[in-house]
């Protein structure tokens, strides 16, 4: 035991020297912080990119990878991402395994391997009931990304009206405030007897489960910009709008992204609640209609499916966030 | 904002806010008052600055040094009596306010109306010795790199009044002693008049033309300081005025020794 961390600290010290290109520099205490968080392939990604210096402290190499400093993030990820998996294998496992003993009885919750087949069948063949999942799928992701772009978009400049005029947030927040709390569900029926029973509700329903949360994010982010760089911006004589776009926005971004992400799952609740009444197709129109029928094994793969269309949709969303503020990631992650 | 502009000239007299007074000055201030409620904190305060002059101020906290700045920096609306400027202002602040989220060229060339923003910012970058940086977010900056990339904004913008508030006070000794060297190196060769601000005698007297005690919203003394640069701290006559300001400051010589 007492020789394994000598060992590879030599191992790995050694090839990390020519790194520390600007030796001089201090090493960055974050650094520290990116090797020890689980986020590590963001940052992993953008050393390199931004080239710069990794810088030889012993903290973080000691634990380091065996070859150089560097490739010991993306090995520290795939150690983490396999350890998701061996937790996700291991639960899938036990679950089948309390169905095969009969501890879960298939009435109340069926095996995965039943999961696994009932979708299988509803992807090869189309059932006169059903359709087939996949264009199930199709017209739900349709109806949620019209709902979800609209929404965010009208919040996003429903957020930068009340932001930045003291007269359109005491004209237009009480009345984003007050909608905000009207329950979905119970919009629903006056929405089908407004708009029939197309798509138009559907996608409205979905819009306003997007909206609010973007809304509330933005306008707060807005609001929240450090007044002392709006002083610097006065001083640097910039106009307003200049103020706006260069210092106001971008710095309202960080909590935009937050509002995007709870936009994201929130849309996709109001989309199960929007497919649930007069809809003939979709996630949600199917698991009323298993319900109907006491098909517990097509529930469960509509609610798989929305599960992973969820981390699908939030990973897309923290890419894109990595991304956009690489300025805040690069130093934070 | 804009009525309590005129509002100051208007109370004023001659000189206007941000426009040329008459004489040489590069700031000329008349009568400044500034009232905090019952607090007055600026009380019919008067202070020319030459062009090309270093004014360093020293005050204890709370004896209006910021309100000062502030109010010829354009900040401070709130005041009465007359402020002119001869030219444009610049400033550091005591906190680099670099923008996150915008590179540090980016952050030099803010604002900027010049003819080409960017390559006069990547000018002022090497200047301050920060061309290496000009792509970093300014996160990644040392406390050191980030005022002098703020440095760099400020000369930019070739001031004739370059504010300085307080920007040394957050750096470790060895950087301090490093931007004081720089700040004397830009302002020698640009000559913008600087008003520092600062709580730091020996800062004050390393680099100024001129030392003002600020007491209680006036100055309360004011002396010149003939020693050539590089300055040795040791200087008979530097030795002599820094046992006067500290007692101007309300610090006892004992307590010093």
């Amino acid at each position: 035991m007492g020789l394994t961390p000598l060992h590879r600290r030599k191992e790995v010290f050694v090839p990390a020297q020519p790194q520390s290109r600007q030796g001089t520099r201090e090493a960055p205490a974050w650094r520290v912080d990116a090797a020890g968080s689980p986020a590590a392939p963001g940052a992993a990604a953008l050393v390199p990119v931004a080239g710069a210096p990794v810088a030889p402290t012993a903290g973080y190499q000691a634990y380091g990878a065996t070859t150089a400093g560097t490739r010991r993030f993306p090995r520290r990820a795939f150690r983490g991402n396999w350890l998701r998996l061996v937790s996700l294998v291991a639960f899938i496992g036990l679950w089948q395994l309390l169905s095969s003993t009969g501890v879960l009885p298939p009435g109340k919750l069926v095996s995965p391997a039943t999961i696994a087949h009932t979708a299988y069948n509803l992807v090869v063949t189309s059932s006169p009931t059903y359709g087939t999942l996949q264009g199930s799928l199709l017209i739900s992701a349709e109806r949620w990304a019209i709902g979800l772009s609209l929404g965010v978009t009208i919040a996003v400049l429903l957020a930068i009206v009340t932001g930045l005029s003291r007269v359109a947030e005491a004209t237009l927040d009480p009345i984003v405030q007050a909608l905000r709390s009207i329950p979905l569900l119970g919009v629903l029926p006056l929405f089908i007897v407004w708009f029939g029973i197309g798509e138009l509700p559907k996608d409205l329903i979905v819009l306003l489960g997007a909206l609010f949360p973007m809304y509330v994010n933005t306008f707060a982010g807005i609001r929240g910009v450090d007044p002392k760089l709006r002083e610097l911006g006065q001083v640097l004589g910039l106009s307003r709008r200049e103020l706006v776009t260069r210092i106001v926005l971008p710095g309202a971004l960080p909590m935009a992204f937050s509002g995007l992400r709870l936009s994201v799952v929130s849309s996709l609740l109001a989309l199960v609640v929007g497919e649930q009444i007069n809809a003939n197709a979709g996630l949600g129109f199917m698991i009323t209609t298993a319900q109907q029928f006491l098909e517990n094994n097509i529930i469960m793969v509509c609610l798989i499916v929305y599960a992973i269309l969820g981390l699908l949709a939030d990973g897309a969303v923290r890419a894109l966030e990595r991304k956009t503020l690489a300025w805040r990631h690069e130093f934070v992650q | 904002m804009a009525p309590r502009v005129r509002a100051v000239t208007a109370s004023g007299g001659s000189a206007s806010f941000n426009g040329a007074p008459a004489s040489q000055a590069a700031a000329s201030v008349r009568r400044l008052t500034r009232r905090f409620g019952d607090r007055v904190v600026l009380d019919d305060l008067d202070l020319d600055i030459r062009r090309g002059e270093f004014v360093a101020m020293i005050g204890r906290s709370g004896s209006g040094k910021s309100t000062l700045l502030r109010a010829l920096a354009g900040l401070d609306r709130d005041v009465t009596g007359s402020l002119g400027v001869a030219g444009p202002v610049a400033v550091a602040f005591q906190e680099p306010r670099l923008v996150p989220w915008q590179r540090v060229l980016a952050n030099v060339a803010l604002g900027l109306r010049a003819p080409e923003p960017a390559r006069a910012a990547a000018a002022a970058l090497d200047e301050v010795g920060l061309t290496e940086r000009a792509a970093a977010w300014p996160l990644t900056l040392s406390g050191g790199e980030a005022q002098r990339a703020s440095l760099a904004r400020a000369l930019v913008r070739s001031p004739s009044l370059l504010l300085l508030d307080e920007p040394f006070s957050a750096l470790d000794a060895l950087t301090r002693i490093t931007m004081h060297r720089l700040v004397l190196t830009l302002w020698e060769r640009h000559r913008p008049a600087v008003l520092l601000v600062t709580h730091d005698v020996d800062e004050a007297l390393e680099l100024a033309d001129r030392v003002l005690v600020l007491r209680d919203g006036r100055i309360a003394h004011s002396s010149a300081i003939s020693v050539p640069r590089p300055r040795d701290r040791d200087h008979p006559s530097l030795t002599a005025l820094r046992l006067r300001l500290l007692t101007e400051l309300g610090v006892p010589a004992e307590a010093t020794a």
